[in-house]
């Protein structure tokens, strides 16, 4: 649905006449009805990147197409085809929340405006307040109704720029919870977060990039890659020789000590559990809880993003 | 072109300044006060057309152009004359509020780049701001220029200054075909400057310079430099066509959105 091959980036402007490179040969392949999430830091060229796919800016070379057209040949059918939540909502603060959805639903040519501006002020719970000032509404309230301004013209493809930027806790669940429902129609969603929470919860592959793309994949074949699997064994006491005990099994990859508990690195986790279980029971132990150890999405990232390259 | 699009931009603008009552304000007032003027001017000098007046003092030109009309006639004829200046003047000083904003303000409230993100063209995008400012000046403009022939016979204008100067090819030219060509002349420099600059008061500022050399046209002719007959005016609105075709094609070369998103922080 989104394919990009070499996509570059330079602005003018650097030292000496040199040019800034804010994209570095991206290629990526999003698939229809995925959810991808698009980590970087600051800076690291995640909006550029959005704004070539929705043919706001041209790019520096490279290619790239988007529903079937291609951006820099195909620009008003690929901005008739896309929704795109940007960093701000950008609204129109003296208008009503209806009449901000009119003015889009009109400049993308919905057929029947009222009916869509109705469906998406009921969906994102603000019909009751369709006729009041957009000026009037909160962070959230109007995170939403940028939300519904992206979806007006049913796009199968929707590009969002951090939509729980600097939101309080209850809008974000609230907006995610709706980009959740939004994954379930099928739609591909290209999503730009620094919330490395959100991109576990709601991708199915993350990208990691920082002007160039660093890794994609999902977020646990990420933390499989970087940390292995590890599986902790809680017990009531732990005699130091049960470690080496469990270190000598032939498919641990390393078992460590930390204070009453074992953490074991293991391949097959689901096979081997049981294996161990049993050792530790014949050497004495009394198990009182097995846990997978999750790291974070947080640990991977950073890890990816300060690796030096 | 699609004409949805422009009316979609239209309203938008237009929903957007009616809601601003200051806004509203500044526009209405201006034409009001502009109206004004001749009217009262004209009440005052009614004395003066009955008598005879002095006219020894008028250019020799318009005296002879006066024929056989009344000298106090003929000195009304040329005080109000000086006023067609005003309903010159306003199609090019209301939309600049407008049109001023329209691209600039856009930016400061981040309503640009989903604007952008729409299939809307830039044409479509320029024709639609470029209107919404251009319309009402012109229609506040024609308002005024019927509520002054109206009101003039009843503060003290005679048959011969209603009939000399509302039935003169020279001031309906001016009103009717030259002040749309300088409102939207005025409204496509001003989008240029908007565009390119980042403070919508420095857009303000320089808008209102840029549309100097156009009044300085009107002021020339207060000051009897040149005198607005028919065959000026006939080539006046020749130069504004042509003027007015080129800032429309310039406004649409030089709005380029990579620029304006990118520059803009």
């Amino acid at each position: 649905m989104i394919q990009t091959e070499g996509l570059t980036k330079q602005f003018p402007g650097g030292r000496a006449g040199t040019a800034i490179t804010a994209v570095e040969a991206l290629t990526l392949d999003v698939k229809e009805g995925e959810v991808f999430g698009f980590l970087g830091p600051n800076g690291a060229g995640k909006t550029t990147t959005v704004r070539m796919l929705t043919s706001l800016i041209g790019p520096s070379s490279g290619h790239a197409t988007v529903n079937g057209f291609t951006v820099g040949r195909d620009d008003d059918h690929i901005r008739a085809s896309v929704g795109i939540l940007t960093e701000t909502p950008g609204m129109y603060d003296r208008l009503s929340a209806e009449k901000n959805l009119s003015i889009f639903a009109n400049l993308y040519g919905v057929k029947d405006v009222p009916g869509q501006v109705e469906k998406y002020l009921r969906l994102l719970g603000l019909w009751e307040r369709r006729g009041d000032e957009v000026g009037s509404f909160s962070k959230g309230m109007r995170q939403k109704l940028a939300i519904a301004r992206a979806l007006l013209h049913e796009p199968k493809v929707l590009f969002l720029d951090e939509p729980t930027s600097g939101l309080d806790p209850e809008a974000a669940k609230l907006v995610r919870d709706f980009v959740a429902e939004l994954k379930t129609e099928g739609r591909t969603i290209f999503l730009c977060t620094h919330n490395l929470d959100e991109a576990d919860r709601l991708c199915e592959r993350i990208g990691i990039f920082k002007t160039r793309l660093i890794t994609v994949d999902s977020p646990a074949n990420l933390r499989r890659r970087l940390y292995g699997r590890k599986v902790v064994f809680h017990m009531k006491r732990l005699d130091p020789a049960w470690a080496e005990a469990i270190r000598a099994l032939p498919f641990v990859k390393e078992a460590e000590a930390v204070d009453a508990k074992l953490v074991v690195g293991l391949d097959a986790p689901e096979d081997e559990n049981p294996v161990i279980l049993r050792r530790l029971v014949e050497l004495g132990a009394e198990v009182q809880f097995v846990g997978e150890l999750r790291h974070s999405l947080e640990d991977v990232y950073l890890q990816l993003v300060n690796r030096p390259a | 072109m699609d004409f949805k699009r422009i009316q979609t931009i239209i309203d938008k603008e237009w929903a957007e300044v009616f809601k601003n009552r200051l806004v509203l304000f500044t526009i209405v007032l201006l034409p009001l006060i502009f109206t004004a003027l001749p009217l009262g001017l004209l009440y005052s000098t009614r004395g003066a057309a009955a008598s005879g007046g002095d006219v020894t003092d008028l250019p020799p030109q318009f005296l002879q152009a006066c024929g056989t009309i009344p000298a106090g006639d003929c000195f009304q004829i040329y005080l109000l004359n000086q006023f067609m200046a005003l309903f010159m003047m306003m199609p090019l000083i209301i939309p600049i509020t407008i049109a001023a904003y329209s691209i600039v303000g856009e930016k400061t409230t981040r309503s640009l780049e989903p604007l952008l993100a729409t299939p809307i063209t830039t044409e479509e995008l320029l024709a639609g701001k470029s209107l919404a400012a251009a319309i009402p000046a012109v229609l506040a403009t024609w308002g005024c220029f019927v509520i002054f022939m109206l009101a003039a016979p009843l503060v003290g204008a005679r048959p011969n200054v209603v009939s000399g100067l509302f039935f003169n090819p020279v001031w309906l030219l001016a009103v009717f075909a030259a002040g749309p060509l300088m409102a939207l002349i005025a409204v496509n420099l001003a989008i240029i400057v908007s565009a390119r600059v980042n403070d919508p008061r420095a857009a303000e500022q320089i808008s209102a310079v840029v549309i100097v050399p156009l009044l300085a046209i009107v002021f020339a002719q207060i000051a009897g430099l040149i005198v607005l007959n028919l065959q000026f005016m006939l080539t006046a609105l020749v130069v504004l066509a042509v003027l007015a075709a080129l800032l429309i094609a310039a406004g649409a070369r030089l709005f380029q959105r990579e620029i304006i998103l990118t520059k803009w922080k």
